[in-house]
């Protein structure tokens, strides 16, 4: 049906009337689709006899929005992205111009992000700033530095891995259990989560790293499921599915985030509040993902990461040109662990608990999707990427207003994986290549040129 | 697998030398008993009809397949003595020094041109980055070696006649541009002996003009090359020694005049019929006092 239209002079006559045809067929296609699962609901009554309800308000509105919706797809979209197309092939040259913009956009973000806190508090006062700080802050820039995680081993290296949450919790679980057991400080405990990580990471790496593409993606989707079914299981040392509580908070510089006489509010003469404690995560947040990008950018830049990619690019090229495939990929592999687990002991951090539950598969595909829509590799794309993924969801929680439409048991965040689903069927077929999908050259001649998309390759490995 | 040089079989002029080669897939002997010896300083090439095992015995020479039976020996300048067949291939190319390019070529095709060459310094690069820590924080040496690569890369560029294309991604190349590149990136790797499967696949003649004369200074820099080629005018103009395979077996061997005129040549390219091609040798060989074959 598109390419009829898409064939036809637009001349705007005969594109509504087109439309009109076309949104009458499209009515009648879901009338016919929807008739029985929309159009009737059946219920039983206490003799459980069958009743049947006829629900033709529903049936008629899911029928208007098809048929407007493909309207205004005719009249309005598909020669907008027509257009679009053409302009895109016809102005390469002029992208020159926005550099300006395009080069400073990382400054003015992280001015932003460091302005971020303050600008709240002063606008919602300290406990109204809590939401804003936690909900769509922390929670953001952790999944902006687990996919920036993942990207070092799905994007540069193209190695599919389904299990990269095992990590993450394995840095949780060293922070949670050796600072209940062993009382040491966040600081110390860290370092030492990303290390015990990135060796978990080596030791899953070494078997499996002879597989490739598919089988790849299987066992690490085992592996991790893996972890998790020891956290379940071994409740000796995890508790289980209880989970490990009262974890001790991070300090800043040991100065604890309590309501003891040496604790932060007091120190300086502060009303109590928690807001303190979210505001120094933050910060604390803001820097991992800073030293996990500059250190990403780095790497990049250094003979691995170079390998990495190329690795990505063409694996049997690589060995020929004396590259040990299994080191490279080892490494790619581990240092991405490495930030999972840095990630995962900040998460432990903040939350003051951590249980099986919140290392399900769902997380791993969640981080996935995020690298898959910012764009294999970008940092810039991703960090968009997570911004729309979680602050979408948190975005939803939020809508309360939409129960005076669908009823009061209507919960909008449980709608977020349908919507996920369709906003990245969207994004895929608009870019397929992700938010970001050229690539920046780590080394250059004469002049940095950006490589398109369309001569990168997701890898099979 | 390091040794001295002191086996007889081997003059110090073999680079290579190929022993009783044999690879078996499946039922197929893909290659059959198959020695020869390429020299120092000089081309080689290896032809034969289609499916003759020519890419096999590639494969088998760079690590790709472990073959069946029979023994590769690769002697360095220095004197070093390597055992292909139980090398892994990542190992021949970093330690043994033999570089090769594909029959379907094989770029990194999403990285650029420039960035291609210095993957091909990885090993050299790793080293003096300490292993990425060193060059991480900083360190002047790898600061220092990085730069020489670029200039390798570029000279190699220039030689390859892809200088300015050097920032555009190796996907975007023409094809004979391509297949320079891949020559000039196997170069990258510092090679004493460069193994081309068909580089003059798909080149027009004035590209395929070009590509003997970077072959023939490839060789005369002191870089051996072996090389698999269908195309006869390139195998004549610029070989020095020239070995002919028919389904996995050597046919003939000798220099490219001596090739052209063996009458087990012409038949296997004519194909004509076996007891015809015993014919045809006796006919050759009582004509010229049996130096034939
Ligand atoms: N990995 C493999 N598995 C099974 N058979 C193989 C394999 N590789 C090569 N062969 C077979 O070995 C024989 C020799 O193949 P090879 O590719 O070496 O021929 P070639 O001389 O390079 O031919 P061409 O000139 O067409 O490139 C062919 O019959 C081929 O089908
Ligand atoms: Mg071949």
């Amino acid at each position: 049906m598109a390419n009829t239209v898409l064939d036809t002079p637009a001349t705007e006559g005969s594109l509504v009337g087109k439309a009109i045809k076309e949104a009458l067929f499209t009515g009648v296609m879901t009338l016919g689709l929807f008739l029985l699962y929309i159009g009737f609901r059946t219920d039983q009554d206490i003799s459980n006899t069958p009743i049947v309800y006829g629900r033709p308000g529903l049936l008629a509105i899911f029928v208007a929005i098809a048929a407007v919706g493909r309207f205004l797809m005719v009249v309005f979209v598909q020669p907008l992205l027509k257009a679009r197309k053409e302009a895109k092939a016809a102005a390469v040259v002029q992208d020159r111009e926005a550099t300006f913009f395009k080069k400073h956009i990382l400054k003015f973000a992280l001015v932003a992000l460091i302005f971020y806190p303050p600008v709240i508090v002063s606008l919602y006062g300290f406990q109204g700033s809590l939401k804003f700080v936690d909900n769509f802050g922390i929670q953001i820039l952790i999944y902006v530095m687990l996919a920036w995680g993942l990207n070092i081993v799905v994007g540069l290296a193209g190695l599919l891995d389904l299990g990269y949450v095992a990590f993450y919790a394995v840095g949780a679980y060293s922070y949670a259990l050796l600072s209940s057991y062993y009382g040491l400080s966040f600081w110390v405990l860290l370092p030492i989560s990303g290390i015990l990580a990135a060796f978990w990471g080596m030791i899953l790496g070494f078997p499996v790293l002879r597989l490739r593409g598919d089988y790849l993606a299987i066992v690490t989707l085992a592996f991790g499921e893996i972890i998790r079914l020891v956290l379940i299981n071994w409740t000796d040392v995890t508790k289980g599915t209880f989970g490990v509580s009262s974890i001790p908070k991070a300090t800043l510089f040991g100065i604890p985030f309590d309501a003891s006489p040496n604790g932060f509010a007091k120190m300086f003469g502060l009303p109590m509040s928690s807001a303190y404690y979210k505001i120094f995560l933050f910060y604390l947040i803001l820097v991992l993902c800073l030293i996990t990008a500059y250190v990403t950018i780095r790497l990049r830049r250094m003979p691995v990461g170079r390998a990495w990619e190329a690795l990505r690019e063409d694996e049997i090229a690589c060995r020929s040109l004396g590259i040990n495939t299994v080191t490279t990929k080892l490494t790619a592999f581990s240092i991405g662990a490495m930030f999972g687990g840095f990630a995962g002991s900040f998460f432990a951090a903040r939350q003051g608990f951590v249980s099986p539950e919140s290392f399900v598969f769902m997380e791993s595909a969640v981080i996935l999707a995020i690298v898959v829509l910012g764009g294999m590799g970008s940092l810039t794309g991703i960090a968009v990427a997570a911004i729309v993924m979680t602050g979408g969801t948190e975005l939803l929680r939020e809508m309360e207003f939409l129960k005076h439409f669908f009823g009061p048991d209507f919960t909008p965040e449980l709608y977020r994986m349908l919507l996920f689903g369709l906003a990245m069927v969207v994004v895929m077929i608009l870019k397929p290549r992700g938010f970001v999908g050229s690539r920046e050259p780590s080394a250059f001649l004469r002049e940095k040129k950006a490589v398109s998309g369309s001569f990168t390759k997701e890898g099979h490995g | 697998m390091i040794m001295k040089v002191s086996d007889s079989m081997t003059s110090p002029e073999d680079i290579l030398s190929v022993e009783h080669l044999s690879m078996r897939f499946g039922g197929l002997m893909a290659i059959n008993d198959l020695s020869f010896t390429a020299r120092r300083g000089e081309i080689t090439a290896l032809i034969g009809p289609n499916g003759a095992g020519k890419t096999t015995v590639f494969n088998c020479i760079t690590g790709f397949y472990k073959p069946t039976m029979g023994m590769i020996r690769m002697t360095r300048q220095n004197g070093e003595e390597h055992l292909l067949e139980r090398l892994p291939d990542f190992i021949i190319t970093r330690d043994a020094k033999v570089a090769r390019t594909f029959q379907n070529i094989r770029l990194f095709s999403g990285l650029t041109v420039l960035e291609n060459l210095l993957v091909a310094q990885h090993n050299k690069l790793m080293r003096a980055s300490g292993y990425t820590l060193l060059g991480l924080l900083g360190s002047p040496i790898y600061k220092r070696e990085a730069k020489k690569a670029i200039e390798k890369a570029a000279h190699w560029l220039e030689r390859a006649d892809l200088l300015d294309r050097a920032d555009d991604p190796a996907g975007d190349l023409s094809y004979g541009a391509q297949r320079r590149l891949e020559i000039a990136r196997a170069m990258c790797t510092d090679p004493e002996l460069l193994c081309l499967d068909e580089p003059a696949a798909g080149l027009n003649p004035k590209e395929s003009l070009a590509l003997n004369t970077l072959l023939r200074s490839i060789r005369d820099e002191g870089t051996s090359l072996l090389l698999i080629e269908h195309d006869m005018s390139v195998v004549m103009e610029i070989s020095d020694h020239v070995v002919v395979l028919e389904y996995g077996q050597k046919i003939s061997d000798g220099t490219p005049e001596h090739v052209k005129n063996d009458p087990k040549v012409i038949a296997a390219y004519l194909g004509v019929d076996d007891d015809e091609v015993d014919e045809a040798i006796s006919e050759v060989e009582s004509l010229d006092g049996g130096q034939g074959a």
